[in-house]
């Protein structure tokens, strides 16, 4: 039943993730929720207790060797996430912040407040995140601009004539999810760039569910903006990313002020510091900005094209092996072209049972609308289940979820 | 957490149903994951006593037959006798250990309920929908 396909040397990865380990009442952890957070491999804890046991101190400010070294270490971290995604401008155009979240409203404030208008348009899709849907929706409210939102087919991928139709010359921002986190689609964030620079608009691409588990290239794709989040990638929380084209970020307004974003400071005015540090205020995230680094050598270390197999092998197995019975609505694209991920109901069980009667099989999933209110009213659900899944699940897993919810049919024959 | 009673309320809901003239009426949704549920209360003469209780809802096991357990609880109540009622209560009602992200819908139809006592008395402004 669960020929694993051998892309990935499984056993091997989950050496390094003892927390997949933990049993619950006798029963092994499976974790089915990486889409939400992903666990942390062996090499990044160590990076991250290496920094807090030999080099800690705050950077750009010391000239004592502890300083250096972590000024160091957190510099080079930024030109590691950049050759990650190809940003061939290297850490000036890798800002750091807290989170993807963070990353959008970066931008929609520094950007979208100071050059959003009357008679602008951004333009998003109905499977966009709350992250970006409700960031340009306030945004749009302050500045008087407008947000339009690019429909879904039934199969939900993104309606490209539609889309061709919506982005006009009043288009200012092109804001779209790369891979859906509740639909799984993986959408064609390159055509859209063309068609937006086509009309003079910016496009601004939601990572957080495509940089983890798929090689994407910045400038293959031509985005002008890329945000995504490191606990997601097997990095730490509290690390986000904001790639921008360098000269869009030159010519951008700083989002916040204080220390260590400023070159000069009179008590009339103050100059910026270069990129990317100019985007950086205060004290930032170095320890996770460092281990961020490190996550993105163990990835390359196991090779993106097969991580992206590897999930797309589970995502296929979990479609095909839910939907043998049909009270199982799964949402988005078909098995052979989706994200690792896939959201479903089982008819006539909430998702909140279904999660709560999972966890007693010891299955994580996520249950709720996963921040995407709007599209699960196209969906026509307040709430779905969601399986999603990482380089250290197994095909033996999905059967366990799938003997999970067949528990769950039972019980609420 | 799904022993056979609240299962039995969830595909069996009492006073399930709405009334034509209730006394007190008042609606109320947990946002996120979209439970939904309609209290209707019918009082005796004195004006305080709970003579009749119908709902309508939708959505998970833990909040409908929360609400299908409490509507025959509040059968025979004094207005004030319910809106003392806690978290407690309703943990006890169903009988069952609720973590804490789930508490939130079992404790719907009893935030309905004090709720809609509540602005029927003019203890507190009218809304139309409270949320959990």
């Amino acid at each position: 039943m669960s020929k694993q396909a051998e892309t990935l040397d499984v056993e091997r990865i989950r050496e390094d993730f003892p927390i997949l380990e933990r049993e619950f009442d006798g029963t092994q952890l499976v974790y089915l929720d990486n889409a939400a957070t992903t666990h942390t491999p062996e090499p990044v804890v160590e990076t991250i207790t290496d920094y807090y046991r030999t080099y800690n101190a705050n950077v750009h400010r010391g000239i004592h060797q502890l300083s250096q070294e972590a000024s160091v270490a957190y510099e080079e971290a930024h030109d590691r996430v950049a050759e990650f995604i190809g940003a061939s401008g290297g850490r000036e155009e890798i800002v750091f912040t807290k989170n993807t979240t963070e990353s959008m409203n970066l931008v929609a404030y520094a950007w979208g407040l100071n050059e959003l208008g009357p008679g602008d348009e951004v333009v998003l899709t109905e499977m966009e995140h709350h992250a970006s849907l409700v960031t340009w929706q306030q945004i749009a409210k302050r500045t008087g601009a407008e947000c339009k939102y690019v429909p879904i087919t039934d199969e939900g991928r993104l309606d490209m004539e539609a889309a061709r139709e919506l982005i006009t010359d009043d288009t200012a921002m092109v804001s779209v999810v790369h891979v859906s986190n509740t639909l799984g689609t993986i959408n064609p964030v390159s055509e859209l760039a063309d068609i937006a620079h086509d009309h003079d608009a910016y496009v601004f691409v939601d990572g957080a569910q495509s940089v983890p588990n798929r090689p994407v290239d910045v400038e293959a794709i031509d985005a002008d903006f890329l945000a995504f989040s490191g606990h997601k990638m097997a990095g730490p929380t509290g690390i986000g990313v904001l790639y921008g084209k360098q000269h869009i970020l030159e010519e951008m307004e700083p989002y916040l002020y204080g220390g260590e974003m400023i070159l000069k400071v009179t008590f009339e005015d103050s100059k910026w510091n270069e990129l990317p540090w100019k985007y950086e205020a205060g004290t930032p995230v170095i320890c996770q900005g460092i281990a961020l680094a490190e996550a993105c050598d163990y990835l390359d270390d196991i090779g993106m094209e097969r991580i992206e197999r590897h999930e797309a092998d589970l995502a296929a197995y979990a479609y095909d092996r839910l939907r043998e019975h049909a009270d199982v609505e799964v949402y988005g694209p078909p098995a052979d072209d989706r994200g690792g991920l896939v959201a479903f109901n089982l008819d006539g069980v909430h998702a909140h049972d279904l999660s709560s009667i999972l966890n007693d099989s010891a299955v994580a999933i996520r249950a709720g609308d996963h921040c995407t209110q709007p599209l699960h009213d196209v969906l026509g659900t307040a709430a779905s289940a969601r399986a999603s899944f990482y380089v250290y699940n197994t095909r033996a897993e999905v059967d366990r979820l799938v003997e999970a919810v067949d528990d769950a049919r039972q019980l609420f024959a | 957490m799904y022993r056979q009673q609240i299962l039995d309320h969830y595909k069996n809901p009492r006073n399930y149903g709405e009334l034509e003239d209730p006394d007190i009426e008042h609606v109320g949704e947990n946002p996120m994951c979209g439970d939904t549920i309609k209290m209707f209360v019918e009082l005796a003469d004195d004006g305080d006593t709970i003579e009749r209780v119908r709902f309508v809802g939708d959505g998970c096991a833990i909040s409908q037959a929360s609400a299908s357990m409490l509507s025959g609880e509040l059968h025979g109540k004094s207005l004030e006798t319910v809106e003392a009622m806690d978290r407690d209560d309703v943990a006890d009602m169903l009988g069952v250990e609720l973590s804490p992200m789930r508490i939130k819908c079992a404790v719907l139809a009893e935030k309905v309920a004090q709720d809609a006592i509540a602005i029927h008395k003019g203890e507190a402004d009218p809304v139309e929908t409270t949320t959990e």
